[in-house]
């Protein structure tokens, strides 16, 4: 709060603008809510535009070749962006720490494999049939792991959601019709030849994938940022703020915990879907805690609570050890001092969360009082310490 | 088979769960022949679980903070052991050594990891967790913090000493001692356990006798008051994290003992999350519920394993354990203190 000159009368633009002090960067967020729906949409389509555009142009300084195929590292991109966004439901939203979300992710790409791959025994399905099904069952097993657990204090979930990414990875390993590291070959993956006869949706084929995770992870956007902003996404935000008073306020408190859980785990559980798919290989492997840390990573570099933010913060996580192959051996230690350093010097992430409520709660302050009010906290992660200098 | 059990041999043996002929057996005649092995063996690795459980108690009953680096205080030490007693020229196959030979070696490579993970603890606490102390910040921060200085502690293992485990090192042969029930004790099991439980009463006896102790517990049960009441606040948070890292340096030398290739980069992680659930599982805050938990879950992983015939389900069970007491007593068995019931 270094800016305490601005008052209502001058009449300049900054009336939308909260003075944060943040500079122009982190001020754009407050103008672009402040912009009406049309306008809105009219900057989002050429973005969007661009971002499918993008395996196509192949951009000179963006590309990730010749370390990594660049369709592939933008589909790895796509596949973080909609871990972190499903994942943000849980940890920014709702603010409960999930360190088992790889958990969901396995599930997710076990239900692809024993549903399409040959070396199952199971019946056999399209693939994108088991997308739907893979989210319903990740979300049973958020039940049966949320029902018993969200009752409890916030930081015990923690070490149950770790264990329980755990037990998933010894579960495909020890239980022998899960094949462990063998895994399934070959699985399944969207209908579709080209004219030469190939599957446009070939392993090696990145950018009908990348398509895919970039038009499913819109609309999943879409779902959740609508959930955010009815009775649910309120009810979220008043747990993450204060269970107690949100349970005083006549806020099931238990139940929008679970769902939070649950629509996190589908996320993750379709996330996983896509990416067995993609790879066209399940093994026990891929899914170990770090992996999950990752994700935590990718949700709180970017800013918790923001989908923006969470998205930038799958960016960096996903692309940084593409990009700079060198770093890739590195990248746990570099996100784990990330994560250090972050909660030290910046807790609300590189975009931090700003709820609209209490944006709108702000400016009619700033109208009756006349003066801009301290910037109250409204992520789970930006505490009291900020005025305490 | 020994001879003992063979007129009390179920007659279901083996009772198949769910679809398919391998999916879960349980192997019910290897539980009972190996039971009281299986228990013994596991109250060596409880013991393990004991010492790094304390770890976690501690800082809980101080702070309200789960220390996931604890893990990785642990494992340093445990590197440090195995640099220790390379350099003392163990490798491996046990040495010829003379017992008092070999208690000097192994009080040295002991109170070397004390000091280093005990420093490690330390550092810790002031480069990552202090300054989110001094801007009040919330405990999902920590949470997260802590997670994050346990991945930075690990990888750093990993960029240092690459994916591999360390090359064995071997202590001592293990020699049997005495028989209970028909199953032998032997030299590391005694060892591992007695020591445990001594360093264990050393540590109760502190919190509970002397002044420093008292001012910890004074901490742990309100803060602000303690602090009025002259307490320094912060030593006594850095005496808390200097004390888990010693005894995580101490259960480190009995690791490398029980496990002599078990020195990895990310071999802590699982032990850390096994220690937490013991400290859970006696009751987190409570020392004593830390020694009584970690016991337990030692040997109800052990039977685990035998029960279902894979080394790999001692962790499943170990963590539906601790999903089961959140469930049914979040507060632990012996309920949540430290030293005396918090409000």
């Amino acid at each position: 709060m270094t800016t305490s000159s601005t008052s209502p009368k001058t009449g300049t633009a900054s009336e939308a603008t909260p003075t944060t002090g943040r500079g122009w960067f982190f001020g754009l967020g407050d103008r672009w809510n402040s912009l009406p729906r049309p306008q809105q949409w009219a900057w989002l389509v050429p973005v969007v535009v661009l971002i499918y555009a993008l395996p196509l142009l192949n951009p000179p300084l963006l590309t990730t070749e010749p370390g990594t195929n660049f369709p592939l590292a933008l589909f790895d991109v796509a596949r973080f962006a909609l871990i972190a966004i499903g994942l943000n439901v849980v940890v920014g939203q709702a603010g409960l720490l999930d360190l088992g979300y790889v958990g969901f992710f396995a599930i997710g790409s076990y239900v692809a494999a024993l549903l399409t791959s040959p070396d199952s025994v199971l019946w056999h399905i399209p693939y994108l049939w088991t997308l739907p099904l893979a989210m319903a069952v990740t979300m049973v097993f958020g039940l049966i792991l949320g029902a018993p657990t969200l009752r409890l204090r916030g930081d015990y979930l923690a070490i149950v959601t770790l264990g329980f990414g755990e037990i998933v990875r010894l579960l495909a390993t020890i239980v022998e019709p899960l094949k462990g590291q063998v895994g399934f070959q070959s699985v399944g993956h969207p209908p579709g030849t080209n004219s030469e006869g190939n599957a446009i949706f070939a392993v090696s084929n990145g950018t009908p994938w990348y398509w895919l995770c970039v038009t499913i992870t819109i609309i999943v956007l879409f779902l959740v940022g609508n959930l955010e902003r009815s009775r649910v996404g309120r009810a979220w935000v008043a747990i993450r703020e204060d269970e107690d008073a949100a349970e005083i306020m006549g806020v099931a408190t238990i139940r929008f915990k679970l769902w939070a859980f649950v629509i996190g785990a589908a996320i993750g559980g379709l996330s996983g879907a896509l990416f067995a798919g993609q790879i066209g290989f399940v093994n026990n492997q891929k899914f170990d805690v770090p992996t999950s840390v990752l994700f935590l990573a990718a949700v709180v570099l970017g800013g918790s609570g923001n989908k923006v933010g969470v998205i930038l913060g799958a960016f960096v996580v996903s692309y940084i050890p593409n990009r700079f192959v060198e770093l890739a051996a590195y990248k746990y230690l570099i996100f784990g001092v990330a994560l250090i350093v972050l909660m030290i010097f910046r807790p609300q992430g590189l975009l931090g969360a700003r709820q609209r409520l209490l944006a709108y709660g702000r400016q009619a302050y700033l109208r009756i009082v006349g003066k801009p009010e301290q910037l109250s906290s409204d992520s789970s992660l930006k505490g009291e310490g900020d005025r305490i200098s | 088979m020994p001879v003992a059990h063979e007129g009390r041999v179920p007659v279901i043996s083996t009772i198949v769960l769910a679809q398919g002929p391998d999916w879960i057996q349980f192997d019910v005649e290897a539980f009972v022949s190996q039971f009281w092995s299986n228990t013994i063996d596991g109250l060596a690795y409880g013991s393990i679980y004991a010492l790094v459980a304390m770890g976690y108690t501690m800082v809980y009953g101080v702070l309200q903070l789960i220390n996931f680096a604890h893990s990785e205080v642990f494992i340093v030490g445990a590197y440090a052991v195995f640099f220790v007693l390379s350099a003392l020229g163990f490798g491996p196959s046990a040495p010829n050594l003379s017992v008092a030979a070999l208690v000097g070696d192994l009080v040295l490579a002991m109170l070397v990891a004390m000091l280093v993970s005990g420093l490690v603890a330390v550092a810790l606490e002031r480069v990552a967790y202090r300054p989110l102390r001094r801007r009040n910040a919330p405990r999902l921060a920590f949470l997260i913090t802590a997670i994050g200085a346990s991945f930075a502690i690990q990888y750093a293992l990993f960029a240092w000493r690459g994916a591999n485990p360390e090359p064995a090192v071997i202590m001592f042969r293990p020699k049997p001692v005495f028989e209970i029930f028909g199953a032998t004790i032997d030299s590391q099991q005694l060892v591992i356990f007695g020591a445990a439980i001594v360093l264990m009463i050393i540590t109760d006896m502190f919190v509970n006798r002397t002044r420093l102790g008292r001012g910890l517990r004074a901490v742990a049960q309100d803060p602000d008051t303690a602090t009025l009441m002259g307490v320094n606040k912060e030593r006594v948070i850095v005496l808390t994290f200097l004390i888990g890292g010693i005894l995580a340096g101490a259960a480190a030398l009995f690791y490398v003992m029980k496990v002599p290739a078990g020195v990895q980069f990310n071999g802590g992680f699982i032990l850390g999350i096994k220690a937490f659930a013991a400290a859970v599982l006696g009751g987190i805050g409570n020392i004593r519920g830390a020694l009584l938990g970690g016991l337990l879950l030692g040997v109800i992983g052990n039977y685990g394993q035998t029960l279902l015939g894979n080394a790999q389900w001692t962790d499943v069970v170990a963590f539906v354990v601790l999903v089961g007491i959140l469930m049914i007593r979040p507060t632990g068995i012996l309920g949540e203190s430290l030293g005396r019931a918090r409000v």
